[in-house]
């Protein structure tokens, strides 16, 4: 059992704890040590937000420190960028090609970087760009962007596919079950090829 | 079965199985959802109060009554309960009384990082510090034990990242605890002088019992490992060092007050260099070092903020850290704000227009403090608004009076600033107060609380009429308004603060993040009407952007609330079809 230690990051409000909590409990089924380290309170209103989830044998500190992610998936480019010091040379990284501007960018204080998804791929061999706005939209529900993004990040996670579907089944409730399950297929499809 | 559960579910799940019957708190990140798992549990009251200091009069009330009784809240919280909390400490319990507070280092989500370990000492009573979801339930329980067995109140103190962590807990069948008698006992109970005299010298003889106690309870693990190294410590910052220094030796302290000293004497004396590692202040360290033994602690350690594995290494160990990208351009920090479709961006927007005097407080609404708004000049406490902007005008004189107002949430208001109205009217202050009703208590997650007319679990109740009671307590001038009606909200705020008496507005409108509030598509800005004036974006919503030559509506972040569209000389930006999608 290798210790997997997977960060997720975003913006308040955009659905990243119902994903720490599918991962987490989809891992709990394979017997994994779990620990998922959440954001609640005032981030959560439009703030930087950070997820931490680890796998592993045993699992003591509820942190990921700098370096130690073997995975980040992020659910906007800035975000990404802001956290990729946590991810290994090696890790991979996932993200969302969305941008939502932070308020110093919308009153003109600062600048949204440019470039981002470029230069994270000079820095990091396994960088997947992926629009799961768009995607959640075609969908017909733009709220499944964690979901989409959640689809893609199972090629990543060494978990059974039955952990997954039956952790979608138990955390989403039955009227969102099928459009949910359509965006983790639609993520998951996104990137068959690797 | 196991599951997995945030530290403040397992809090819970702990009461459920201590077979706690009663169960209060008011809301305050980092613990609020300990009181939202706990209303889960059909067979157990559960409660929002309107604040901490009634939340433990009540679970006192219960626990004198024979239940097992638990109350939560967050640090601050405990300040606005210190009273009942210091002299329950005397008069001991009937039922098994358990308050849990959630400390906050790194002041995620507060205006202040106190540490609470000193209320236990304050008020001599125990306190226990779990260091993961299963030593919540588990704690819990004990706690319960140590209370009825000690007669005595018992703490449990978590930090941010205990009670927001989720980790797996082995659940257990619930305890068979069968509710005790009442029984009338006055010199126990009636703390006047003469009484709590007696009182006073049985609580010392408590402590006593209990730092005896505190040496053999299992809760307090040794962990022998290398005996170069040995470790005090406990909560959250346990598992830091575990990770850090896995060789080392450890005592685990599990009971953070009283310390077992004994114990501490023992494995100190084993050890060749000992260390202390603990958030916040130096609790553990300087009692261990009033002992006499040597100890590093926070000669080495930051006393501000949150320790990590990396702080570990590289303060102790002098490990370098592990090379990371380091990225050579800056990245714009990005701070919370209010939400598109917030109702309070539209009172802060007439506020900052009007260049008032704002005494703010705490709430969703605070973040009116930050640019582009900063249309909050201060922010204290709960309730400080109201009391505060008395103060000024006792300072600055009546005509300062005019130019300023309070700003206070609903709940906020109940919780405290009620108080602080009262005195207003006493004191023949001419404070307007401004009482942004958002049908909610927004900045904890969504609370029901006594203006919404519903309790914690979901049952429709008495709801308070904010108006009546503002007049009741002898404002005469009471006025609601839409704050998305921005020229009424206007002329009323004007009008208001130039009465020479107090006034009250209240400022009714639902916060967009609660279920059944209509979500409009978005809206889009015709670029050949707009002119890039920048007028829309004095808003400061997160949804607007200019590109320089007109401006741009992020559409996964517009909620189509409207509120931009009068902003707008040009009529440059509009709606898409028709509104109204309910979701
Ligand atoms: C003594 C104390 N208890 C609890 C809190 C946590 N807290 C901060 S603001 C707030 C309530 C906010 O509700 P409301 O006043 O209705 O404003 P809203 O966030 O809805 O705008 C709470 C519970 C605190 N800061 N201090």
């Amino acid at each position: 059992m290798k210790p997997y230690n997977i960060l997720i990051v975003g913006v308040g409000g955009q659905g990243i704890l119902l994903a720490s909590r599918v991962i987490g409990t989809a891992a709990l089924k394979e017997n994994y040590d779990v620990k998922v380290s959440e954001v609640h309170g005032m981030a959560q209103r439009g703030g930087s937000v950070v997820t931490h989830v680890k796998l592993a044998q045993k699992v003591y500190s509820p942190l990921i420190e700098k370096g130690e992610a073997d995975l980040i998936i992020s659910f906007e480019q800035l975000e990404a960028f802001r956290w990729a010091p946590y991810l290994r040379k090696e890790g991979t990284l996932i993200v969302n090609t969305q941008k939502i501007n932070p308020m110093p960018v919308i009153i003109g204080n600062a600048q949204y970087p440019k470039e981002i998804i470029p230069k994270l791929k000079d820095h990091f061999s396994h960088v997947h760009d992926i629009d799961a706005f768009g995607i959640s939209k075609q969908i017909g529900n733009t709220k499944a962007v964690n979901t989409v993004l959640l689809g893609v990040s199972a090629h990543f996670i060494d978990l059974q596919k039955e952990s997954w579907y039956s952790t979608l089944q138990e955390v989403i409730p039955p009227a969102h079950l099928d459009m949910n399950i359509k965006a983790f297929e639609s993520g998951y499809n996104h990137i068959s090829t690797i | 079965m196991r599951r997995l559960m945030l530290g403040n579910e397992a809090i819970a799940r702990g009461a459920y199985e201590a077979g706690v019957t009663v169960a209060c708190a008011y809301p305050g990140t980092p613990s609020t959802e300990i009181m939202e798992y706990m209303a889960k549990y059909e067979d157990i009251y559960s409660e929002w109060s309107p604040n901490e200091k009634v939340s433990l009069e009540v679970a006192i009330g219960a626990s004198l009554g024979g239940a097992r009784a638990l109350c939560a809240m967050k640090h601050v919280g405990l300040n606005v309960a210190a009273d009942p909390l210091f002299t329950i400490s005397y008069t001991g319990i009937n039922g098994g009384l358990v308050i849990v507070v959630a400390d906050d280092p790194g002041m995620h989500s507060s205006q202040n990082e106190q540490d609470s370990r000193y209320y236990a000492r304050f008020s001599k009573v125990p306190m226990l510090e779990p260091s993961d979801s299963n030593e919540c339930t588990a704690y819990v329980k004990k706690a319960f034990e140590i209370s009825e067995s000690f007669d005595t109140p018992v703490l449990v103190r978590l930090t941010t990242r205990i009670a927001h962590s989720q980790s797996i807990v082995g659940l257990h069948e619930k305890s068979n605890y069968t509710l005790k008698n009442y029984d009338k006992n006055l010199s126990k109970y009636v703390m006047i002088p003469s009484n709590a005299r007696v009182r006073r010298v049985e609580v010392e003889k408590k402590m006593d019992r209990l730092y005896t106690y505190a040496d053999t309870v299992d809760i307090n693990t040794l962990q022998w490992g290398s005996k170069d190294i040995g470790i005090i410590t406990s909560g959250v910052s346990y598992q830091y060092a575990k990770e850090a220094f896995p060789d080392a030796s450890f005592l685990k302290l599990g009971m953070v007050h009283p310390l077992p000293e004994k114990t501490i004497q023992e494995f100190a004396a084993q050890v060749q260099t000992l260390y202390v590692i603990e958030e916040l202040e130096p609790f553990i360290e300087d009692q261990i070092k009033k002992m006499g033994i040597p100890v590093q602690g926070k000669n080495l350690l930051p006393i501000i903020g949150e320790l990590n594995v990396q702080i570990l290494k590289e303060k102790i160990s002098e490990e370098p850290p592990t090379p990371t990208l380091t990225l050579s351009e800056s990245i714009p920090v990005r701070p919370p704000v209010l939400c598109p479709g917030c109702p309070h961006r539209a009172v802060y927007f007439i506020l900052k227009k009007l260049a008032l005097h704002v005494s703010g407080d705490i709430g969703c609404y605070s973040l009116g403090a930050l640019p582009p708004m900063e249309a909050m000049d201060t922010c204290i406490c709960m309730g400080a608004s109201v009391s505060a902007v008395l103060g000024m005008e006792k300072a600055q004189g009546p005509d300062f009076a005019k130019k300023s107002v309070a700003v206070v949430g609903e709940s906020t208001f109940i919780h405290s600033g009620i108080t602080g109205l009262i005195d207003i009217v006493y004191n023949k202050g001419n404070s307007t107060i401004l009482i942004l009703d958002n049908s909610t208590t927004g900045m904890t997650g969504h609370q029901d609380n006594p203006t919404t007319g519903f309790t914690i679990k979901g049952e429709p109740t008495k709801q308070i009429d904010l108006i009546a009671l503002c007049k009741a307590v002898g404002v005469d001038r009471v006025q609601v308004v839409d704050p998305f009606d921005l020229p009424e909200l206007e002329r009323i705020i004007c009008e208001e603060t130039s009465a020479s008496e107090p006034s009250v507005i209240i400022a009714q409108r639902p916060c967009v993040l609660l279920k059944g509030i209509a979500l409009n598509p978005p809206l889009y800005v015709n670029e050949e009407k707009c002119k890039n004036c920048g007028a829309c974006l004095k808003l400061g919503c997160p949804a607007m952007e200019s590109l320089g030559t007109h401006v741009k509506i992020n559409e996964a972040v517009c909620r189509g609330c409207g509120l931009c569209i009068p902003t707008c000389k040009f009529n440059a930006l509009e709606k898409v079809g028709e509104a109204n999608e309910t979701v």
